[in-house]
């Protein structure tokens, strides 16, 4: 989806309905292609599935038919584990066609679990062990700067990942450096692979964590489009610092049996699980 | 009864010590249910310390553990643990030589989903190259049981190299087992096939097959791949006429390349490496699979010997 760069100043509804569209169609994928594998993630594709359709499909801006267009808007994301939904929107997006979705996990398939830029357009840099997203992106945004290029910088961690002390290395540049074109976002769905966040090792106060490290920070609800189009497309121009989107989520959201539960980390849907997930994600 | 599973023996073996030495500790870095880490936690809660996504942090807390006398246990997949925290494992562990223990759990391609960036087939080479470590890596639950024992007297830091799934039993039950041991589990006198962790069952099925063609192999277990028996290993590589090695790793750096280090100033029969190209892995959909994709299987195994017995 190519956007004119005027229209991401305002959220009008179609982008809204169009955005909630896609994460609908994002969700079923991702369980498609989890069922079909046998493997994946699919609490972390379910909390994330609305984050990356208002970046693929109302904030970024690239073409997909030019996957390496130096102009491009970058996207990183640094939860590599929720490969089904990021495929699925990578897909949907035109990067490749949507049947070689099929091939999810199949021995060969570009279709890795975790997701390998030598493999697939769209995919800047291939991730999966947690924690090497963020300085990436920060080399990213600081590229642009050197070469003077309007384009954005996102990146996606997942919360437990915050915990990964690159993050904050990583983070502490960022703010030193003031990289107003870099954004990152938190899919704070309070869960990570074996407990609660704040159970395993705590991350609040986040917010104030990050405003610490020289960042502003917006909280959002990160199942809500307009909200997410909100803050991601509004212009980085005026800001002087990057920018920490905490999306509060629920792990394994538009599925109920599987919200908010460590299990449903790393679960793969039976069959009956699996029909009675589609269904609650009917139009 | 020893549990078939390489990771649930593991975290049995390690409660047993925990009951016997209030000094052991066990680390995790959120993957407990996946190294068993977590039956640890269940019985011992004031002594596992959840460590949250943060690997090299844990081995560094460790590292602090240990200078205060405890012997802590850390916990992660074998790629992060020995790649993520290698530094941390080299300088703040291995250089004071430290008594931590390295649980490398998922090793090999035993994480056969989760594709390359998961999959540690460079781990045993990161691990020898480090002064002052030692590493084992057990052919099957009853000899992981054994190395646990041995785990709370050893001096220094120890890498125990874990593979996901249910192995076969191969190793005497009732043998006395001590690091450094190399145990031949099957004489015989054309070919020596040294093999470590998943790929001693898998020797030894080369064997029956290349018995069945009138070839007698020597199976020898490698299970300490360092401190490595020099003299167990020129004496089992003596007296035959082709040595192969078989491990689930790189062919860079693993058994292979130890083998022929042990052997480099001895007169010895043409050697062949059996293990994984210098190649990242890929997702596949079971073990098996992807283990047949990069040969490490009897048939290459069998195949490499008749290569080497030029009996093609
Ligand atoms: C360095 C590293 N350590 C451990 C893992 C195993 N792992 C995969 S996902 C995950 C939990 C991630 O939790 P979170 O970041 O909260 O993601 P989400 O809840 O969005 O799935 C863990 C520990 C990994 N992929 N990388
Ligand atoms: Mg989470």
């Amino acid at each position: 989806m190519k956007l004119e760069p005027a229209e991401r100043m305002t959220v009008s509804e179609t982008t809204v309905a169009r955005v909630r569209e896609r994460a609908r169609l994002i969700r079923r994928s991702a369980l498609e292609m989890i069922v079909k594998a046998g493997n994946g993630h699919p609490g972390g594709d379910m909390s994330s599935a609305d984050i990356l359709a208002a970046l693929y499909f109302g904030v970024l801006r690239f073409d997909p038919k030019k996957p390496l267009d130096p102009g491009r808007d970058r996207f990183v994301m640094s939860k590599g584990h929720c490969s089904g939904a990021f495929y699925s929107a990578l897909a949907m997006a035109g990067f490749f066609p949507e049947a070689d979705l099929a091939s999810y996990m199949k021995p060969l398939s570009k279709l890795n679990a975790h997701p390998c830029s030598a493999y697939l357009p769209g995919v800047e840099t291939s991730t999966g062990p947690l924690g090497h997203g963020m300085p990436v992106a920060v080399g990213m945004a600081i590229a642009a700067q050197i070469d003077n290029a309007p384009y954005r910088v996102f990146v996606l961690t997942g919360d437990g990942e915050q915990q990964e002390g690159s993050n904050w290395e990583a983070g502490m540049t960022a703010g030193h450096r003031k990289l107003s074109n870099l954004t990152l976002i938190i899919d704070r769905n309070r869960l990570q692979q074996g407990a609660r966040t704040e159970d395993t090792v705590g991350l609040e106060p986040l917010a104030d964590k990050w405003r610490a490290f020289g960042w502003d920070v917006e909280e959002i609800d990160g199942h809500d489009h307009a909200q997410l189009l909100r803050v991601l497309a509004a212009p980085a121009t005026p800001r002087h610092k990057p920018l920490c989107v905490i999306a509060n989520t629920t792990k394994g959201r538009g599925v109920s049996f599987m919200c908010d539960q460590a299990k449903w980390h790393h679960g793969v849907p039976d069959a009956a699980q699996f029909a009675t997930a589609m269904k609650e994600l009917e139009a | 009864m020893t549990a078939v599973n390489l990771r649930t023996a593991y975290g049995e073996a390690l409660v047993r010590l925990g009951r016997k030495d209030w000094r052991v500790m066990a680390l995790e870095a959120d993957l407990g249910k996946s190294t068993q880490s977590v039956m640890f936690q269940a019985e011992f809660p004031d002594r596992y310390f959840q460590m949250g996504i943060a690997e090299q942090d844990m081995t560094s807390t460790a590292a602090g553990m240990a200078l205060a006398g405890m012997i802590p246990f850390v916990h992660t997949f074998a790629i992060f643990a020995t790649g993520r925290a290698y530094d941390q494992l080299r300088n703040s562990i291995c250089v004071p030589n430290l008594n931590v223990r390295i649980c490398g759990s998922s090793a090999g391609l035993s994480d056969f989903g989760d594709g390359k960036t998961h999959q540690s087939i460079e781990d045993v080479a990161l691990m020898r190259a480090i002064p002052h470590m030692s590493v084992v890596c057990p052919a099957d639950s009853i000899e992981c049981e054994k190395m646990m024992e041995c785990l709370l007297d050893w001096e220094g830091p120890v890498y125990i190299r874990i593979n996901r799934n249910d192995l076969p039993f191969v190793t005497p039950p009732d043998e006395p087992y001590h690091i450094g041991k190399v145990t031949q589990l099957r004489d015989g006198r054309h070919v020596a096939i040294f093999a470590a962790g998943v790929m001693v069952s898998i020797a030894l099925e080369a064997a029956k097959t290349l018995e069945a063609e009138g070839i007698s192999a020597r199976v020898v277990n490698v299970s300490t791949i360092k401190p490595l028996d020099r003299d167990a290993i020129v004496r089992y590589a003596a007296g035959v006429e082709a040595i192969v090695t078989a491990e689930e790793h790189s062919l860079i750096g693993g058994l292979g390349s130890a083998v022929m280090e042990a052997l480099r100033s001895v007169a010895h029969a043409p050697v062949e490496f059996v293990g994984v190209p210098d190649t990242f892995g890929v997702s596949a959909e079971g073990y098996d699979g992807l283990m047949a994709r990069y040969g490490l299987t009897p048939a290459t195994v069998v195949k490499t010997a008749k290569a080497l017995l030029k009996r093609t």
